[in-house]
């Protein structure tokens, strides 16, 4: 647990480093959404493979790593089903509606001082707050 | 070239979300539940994660990209009423759920049943964010 911080540097430092080189190698802007999003509504139809190229490195990296890792990698997602559904719905709407999300405005936005990059991560680390407050707190849903 | 660069790009992201913690969601919820058992980790890795990108994007001033092109045309630096409303909406399902696009991909060999509903809401509320987009786009509007 006390370890966590230093973990999380690492594994950031190596977002960032995947950010760097979708960007100076394919001139590209790493968004998680935009990547999938544009699979999903047709809009990156010239660049399918390269969106599945690098899913399929998302998706694999973490199968070759479980084993070295002694602790529990569980996500612990809520075994509420009204809530998943509900939460991949926003999730799935709103980061397309906004065009990115915590890896598309967070990271990449915010390493070159964007507004937009700024002003989106501001609003759903709110919202997300506000969200846990209601549904935790005050409902005691999650 | 391209497919290769993608791969290697995916890998490293990959590696990143597993590392740091955020496929657990717990450690996303417990950085957004400020009223509850707070947990700093998600700002480590943000912050891990924009040095790197900030020499990047320094990197990319009179070069193109290794695999040939152009960088991409930036976004004007204006706010509209698509970024609020859908990062409002990205927000409240992040916080509801503690997972984002990335981490929901990065986990899917080990989310179980909850994070296969989860992928499978989230595309197809992917699928519907063009038609609502628009209906967003004609109450902003004035008539």
């Amino acid at each position: 647990m006390q370890q966590d911080w230093i973990w999380g540097l690492v594994g950031g430092g190596l977002i960032g480093l995947a950010g760097a080189v979708y960007l100076l190698g394919n001139g590209r802007i790493m968004g998680a959404s935009g990547i999938i999003g544009g699979l999903v509504d047709g809009s990156g139809r010239n660049t399918a493979w390269e969106r599945l190229a690098f899913l399929l490195g998302v998706v694999v990296l973490p199968i070759i790593l479980t084993p070295l890792y002694n602790v529990s990698i569980a996500t612990h997602i809520t075994d509420n089903w009204g809530v998943i559904i509900a939460a991949g719905l926003l999730v799935g709407v709103g980061s397309r509606i906004a065009n990115g999300c915590t890896s598309g405005h967070g990271v990449c936005g915010i390493s070159r001082f964007s507004l937009r990059g700024i002003v989106a991560t501001v609003f759903y680390i709110l919202a997300g707050g506000l969200a846990l407050a209601v549904f935790r707190h005050v409902l005691g849903l999650i | 070239m391209r497919i290769l660069l993608s791969l290697l790009s995916g890998s490293l992201f990959g590696a990143g979300l597993f590392v740091s913690g955020m496929t657990d969601t717990r450690k996303v919820q417990g950085w957004l539940d400020v009223f509850g058992d707070w947990d700093p980790t998600l700002a480590f890795v943000m912050g891990g994660a924009i040095i790197p990108m900030f020499f990047a994007w320094r990197l990319t001033a009179g070069r193109t990209p290794l695999a040939g092109g152009a960088f991409p045309e930036l976004p004007r630096p204006e706010l509209d009423h698509r970024l609020i409303i859908g990062s409002v909406l990205f927000g409240v399902g992040w916080g509801l759920a503690g997972l984002c696009p990335g981490p929901s991909v990065a986990s899917l060999s080990y989310g179980g049943a909850g994070g296969l509903v989860f992928m499978a809401s989230m595309l197809v509320g992917m699928g519907a964010a063009p038609t609502i987009a628009q209906h967003l786009d004609r109450l902003a509007t004035p008539a």
